[in-house]
């Protein structure tokens, strides 16, 4: 089956984004497609590389990019939702002139589109957040 | 902008709004969702149940919280070719509202009404 995966809860504050990545591994593991994970509201914390965790618990920006990296899961992070909240790519960088930017690997940053466009073409669209 | 869908297909898509307008901003982005997915040329359907009825309350003024009214947004909807909009009339009435406080035209259903509006769609986008 090909899953669409929404976020929309930050990590630590919330168990969504453990939920997700637990489901995500679990339904690779079982042979089924993940189309695309969205993270939308607080849900583009997770793709900011600047987080850093105490060492002896999970560090859940890292685990998503190396998730993603093994399986080349599409990480996408609205872009409205992102530009509220401060997670920048080099190109968000550059056109709002801001002197860094914090995304973590294999994430992207793209429109809302992505989102809807996930929803069509997925078989299930499975949402984690309140 | 990444607005087409190659494919062709044209799906069942509820939005479900179930959550007060002002406090935490899951209203207000989930009405960008729908702005932005209304290009895509879908069957779109909004529904409104628990505190979710209250985003579409008459004469909503936040200048003193100093977040956006976005209230007459929904007004605009009509423009997108978003016109069905369904309201649970138990929601309503436990909140003491009627369809006369309501700032947009609106189906009122009830709750076995809107569980089999759920059940009939095929992709939800639960706000």
């Amino acid at each position: 089956m090909k899953f669409g995966i929404v976020i929309n809860e930050g990590p630590y504050q919330h168990q969504a984004s453990d939920s997700a990545f637990l489901f995500t591994k679990a339904a690779i593991e079982e042979g089924h497609e993940i189309f695309r994970v969205f993270f939308y509201h607080d849900g583009v914390n997770n793709g900011t590389r600047l987080a850093s965790p105490p060492q002896d618990d999970r560090h859940i920006p890292n685990r998503w990019s190396e998730l993603g990296k093994e399986h080349d899961i599409d990480l996408v992070l609205c872009v409205a939702a992102a530009q509220r909240r401060g997670i920048v790519d080099p190109d968000e960088m550059k056109r709002h002139k801001k002197d860094a930017n914090n995304i973590a690997e294999k994430f992207r940053i793209s429109g809302l589109g992505q989102l809807i466009e996930a929803g069509v073409q997925a078989d299930r669209l499975i949402t984690f957040g309140d | 902008m990444d607005d087409q869908i190659e494919s062709g297909i044209i799906k069942k898509l509820l939005y479900i709004n179930r959550r007060a307008p002002h406090g935490t901003i899951y209203a207000h982005e989930a009405l960008e969702v729908v702005l932005i997915g209304a290009a895509f040329e879908q069957d779109v359907s909004l529904a409104f149940i628990d505190d979710g009825v209250f985003q579409l309350k008459k004469d909503q003024d936040t200048s003193d919280i100093h977040t956006k009214n976005f209230s007459k947004i929904y007004k605009a909807l009509e423009m997108y070719d978003v016109e069905k909009l369904f309201v649970e009339k138990e929601s309503l009435d436990k909140r003491g509202l009627t369809e006369d406080d309501l700032s947009v035209d609106v189906e009122i259903i009830n709750s076995s009404e809107m569980k089999k509006l759920i059940t009939d769609s095929e992709v939800i986008f639960n706000f």
